[in-house]
């Protein structure tokens, strides 16, 4: 020991490997395999749009922090790069490279800066950026490029509708599901990812592939995902036993728009989701009933990202109300 | 499939690196300096003065009261001093401190009797000598065992369990001393269930230690009565509460005791200091202690007599590496980091645990992401996010509602959180005001 001073500490002396940021990182990873088919998907545009949220993304917290906060900047714990990848994820490709900074300005500064940082933002800061800029440029938020397969000239050149637009537009101009369903295209292209929609939302493969990574990896646990997309297809699923002509079935509700990149990666950032595995039911519940009441009754097309939001403001009145119960509060003693 | 409590829980890396070391006996201590409050509760008063001859065994400090206990001298020699000493909690506490008479040979004695089986004492004999012997509970917690023992009318005990877990990592006394005093421990049980007038007693002891569970089912085969249940590796498993639930499936009510759900639980150690007192009469002098660390030469289980400075046993496995930085008396999850090394060895102390440079610090604390890691591990079902939320703030009250009391302090949030965040330390803090807020009440 030598004359080495020793440190006197209170207990426990050990402590697990993992760390908040070995969390992140494991999120980046498991986001790989949806970025891979997004290239393939859209090209070029995938991937200036997402460089673009995740430099801006990163710059913002830099400077915010650096010059406006004057605190320690937090840029390398890797979730600014979350936000950024996630928010990019959430855009159309081809989206002008501008809006992508101002969405990542208003993700970082507003959605998580404004609100004292990591740990203190009560929404999730990719979806305030990206609900921010839906409402502001409605039109080039919702003009989907066509994906790759299908489209013989530039990719930017040509426009499509999504899957959820489509039946939304059909039901309005009184289609009948068979009718609509002709154009929609098939459950298994959407599963791959060869379908419209946001750079990251499409292939459902890709995102289960890094959903099973993080819940293995314990960063996230099953319940919300599972519960969201259960939600979902039990709702839908009445809906369309009801009348199947009218309302698309449950598959096609949980396999496009934004419903499993929603459930496994945004409603269960640690962060703005609840703490205990009974109030992360409750959360996924609300959020899965919210998201099929917009895409069913509402004017947009697709509601997970609003749903999400919603239920990102219960979460500090669930984990009042859902508590872990108490060793010890069972009322009588159970003697053998 | 193995027993276990269901919520909460962590598997840190079990580092059970002496498990195969027989004990062996420590050379006798030129000094011994021998605290008076070794136990919770009130502290033994000194019966001795400077320059007193003294037999070993002979009781040099009498208990103060109900819940406390006596102390005996470990060693035959003088009283040179009533000094103050550093304990493991770093306060200065009044101690005896003696020096042994290497010409003495009752120091030398090994304290290996043959097995006596036969039971001759009647019951309140049996209470009456294990609270004049000095028995505390060894597991850690110092409780005088005979107030253990001491059932009131209205309670109805059916149960004896011994607590043979050692869920903490690194240490293997306990182990160790089932598997060389086996046979002195089922006697000892005998003794309890006798005492206790009960009949059934179920000795737990975790899978890690097969060869145990494997020793006891051989030697308690045919016999009715003593139980064996393996359980899964989980800490905090020897904690009282969270034992009793895994066997049993009893939860013991908040605020409540063992007691409560007919349940009686002692330390295996405590059991064998037990049988010594009935069957030998020896007082409680000495215990086993695991010294022990990733980097030292010979790490080592030993027989320890009461009052041997830590420096000793240091000595004993090749001294400390040089780039040793933190000294703990205890395991690793609720062992306490000493000092110096003249603290002495007391009745409480199960190991010595030597950390170095790369494994005694932790990560800069972060914000809290609110990831629920913490409140998945509590055994208590408690949110210690909250908690030290609410004891940073200084909002005790609302930390009492939220049941801080009733953390048993095991470390297992403190042991997970990814932003490593100091919750146990500002839990104990909010803890302790809370306990002086209630008892003002």
């Amino acid at each position: 020991m030598s004359d080495q001073t020793i440190i006197v500490s209170s207990s426990p002396h050990v402590h697990s490997e993992r760390t908040s940021e070995k969390l992140m990182y494991d999120v980046v990873i498991a986001l790989l395999p949806v970025f891979l088919v997004s290239l393939y998907v859209f090209g070029i545009n995938a991937l200036i749009a997402t460089f673009t949220a995740i430099i801006s993304c990163l710059l913002f917290e830099y400077l915010i922090q650096k010059f406006l906060l004057k605190t320690k900047t937090t840029i390398t714990d890797g979730s600014a790069l979350i936000t950024g990848i996630l928010l990019a994820f959430n855009l159309p490709a081809g989206i002008p490279v501008w809006m992508i900074v101002v969405g990542s300005l208003v993700a970082i500064g507003i959605g998580k800066l404004s609100f004292g940082g990591l740990g203190f933002n009560i929404f999730n800061p990719a979806l305030v950026g990206r609900v921010f800029l839906l409402v502001s440029f409605p039109v080039q938020m919702t003009l989907w490029p066509v994906p790759i397969e299908n489209n013989t000239t530039l990719v930017d050149a040509v426009t499509g509708a999504t899957t959820l637009g489509l039946i939304k537009e059909g039901v309005q101009f009184g289609q009948s599901m068979s009718e609509i369903s002709t154009q929609i295209p098939s459950t298994a292209d959407m599963f791959m990812g060869l379908t419209s929609g946001s750079i990251g939302e499409m292939s459902a493969l890709a995102l289960l592939i890094g959903g099973i990574f993080l819940i293995g990896r314990k960063v996230i646990s099953w319940h919300i995902p599972v519960t969201v997309l259960a939600t979902m297809a039990v709702v839908t699923g009445v809906f369309w036993m009801a009348d199947p002509e009218y309302y698309a079935n449950p598959l096609i509700h949980v396999l496009s728009g934004g419903a499993i990149l929603g459930a496994f990666y945004m409603a269960t950032d640690l962060v703005t989701s609840p703490v205990t595995k009974k109030g992360m039911v409750i959360f996924a519940i609300g959020i899965g009933v919210i998201t099929v009441v917009i895409r069913l009754f509402g004017s947009y097309p697709e509601g997970i990202s609003f749903a999400i939001l919603i239920m990102n403001a219960f979460v500090p009145l669930i984990n009042r109300y859902f508590k872990p119960r108490r060793f010890g509060s069972r009322i009588k003693a159970k003697i053998v | 499939m193995l027993k276990t409590f269901p919520k909460g829980g962590i598997h840190p890396s079990e580092n059970k690196i002496t498990s195969a070391k027989p004990i062996k006996r420590l050379p006798l201590p030129k000094v011994v300096y021998v605290p008076i409050s070794q136990h919770i509760g009130i502290p033994a008063e000194i019966v001795v003065d400077r320059k007193d001859k003294v037999e070993i065994g002979q009781v040099i400090a009498k208990s103060g009261g109900y819940v406390s206990s006596n102390i005996h001298s470990p060693v035959a020699g003088t009283v040179t001093k009533l000094d103050k000493i550093v304990d493991t909690r770093g306060y200065k506490k009044q101690c005896i401190v003696i020096r042994s008479d290497v010409k003495n040979e009752s120091n030398f004695q090994e304290n290996e009797y043959p097995l006596k089986e036969e039971i001759s004492l009647q019951q309140e004999e049996i209470l009456k000598r294990i609270s004049e012997y000095g028995i505390v509970g060894l597991g850690g917690a110092t409780f005088p065992s005979h107030v253990k023992l001491q059932v009131k009318k209205d309670k109805l005990l059916d149960c004896l369990i011994v607590n043979g877990v050692e869920c903490e990592p690194f240490l293997t006394a306990d182990h160790r001393l089932m598997l060389e005093k086996g046979k002195e421990i089922l006697v000892g049980i005998r003794i309890l269930m006798y005492a206790l007038q009960i009949d059934r007693a179920i000795i737990g002891i975790e899978n890690n230690k097969k060869d145990a569970i494997d020793l006891f089912r051989s030697l308690t085969s045919g016999a009715s009565g003593i139980q064996i249940a393996a359980l899964q590796v989980k800490y905090p498993q020897g904690g009282e509460k969270q034992l009793i639930r895994a066997l049993l499936k009893r939860e013991v009510p908040k605020n409540g005791l063992p007691m409560d759900v007919g349940v009686v639980v002692h330390n295996v150690g405590t059991v064998f200091a037990i049988y010594q007192a009935i069957q030998h009469n020896r007082p409680l002098m000495e215990r086993v202690v695991t010294v022990t660390g990733k980097k030292l030469n010979d790490p080592s289980n030993f027989w320890v007599k009461i009052g041997t400075p830590v420096k000793d046993l240091l000595d004993a496995v090749g001294g400390v590496p040089e780039d040793t930085r933190k000294i703990v008396s205890g395991g690793p999850m609720m062992g306490k980091a000493l000092k110096n090394t003249d603290v002495p060895v007391t009745k409480g102390t199960s190991g010595i645990l030597v950390i170095s440079e790369d494994e005694a610090s932790r990560g800069e604390p972060k914000n809290c992401i609110r990831c629920g890691e913490c409140v998945d591990v509590c055994p208590m079902g408690l949110e210690p996010h909250l908690l030290m939320n609410l004891s940073e703030k200084g909002m005790y009250e609302k930390a009492i509602e939220e049941d801080i009391l009733t953390c048993i302090e095991c470390g297992s949030c403190s042991y997970v959180c990814p932003s490593h965040r100091p919750l146990l330390d500002y839990i104990r803090f909010g803890k302790s005001i809370g306990k002086q807020l209630e008892s003002n009440k």
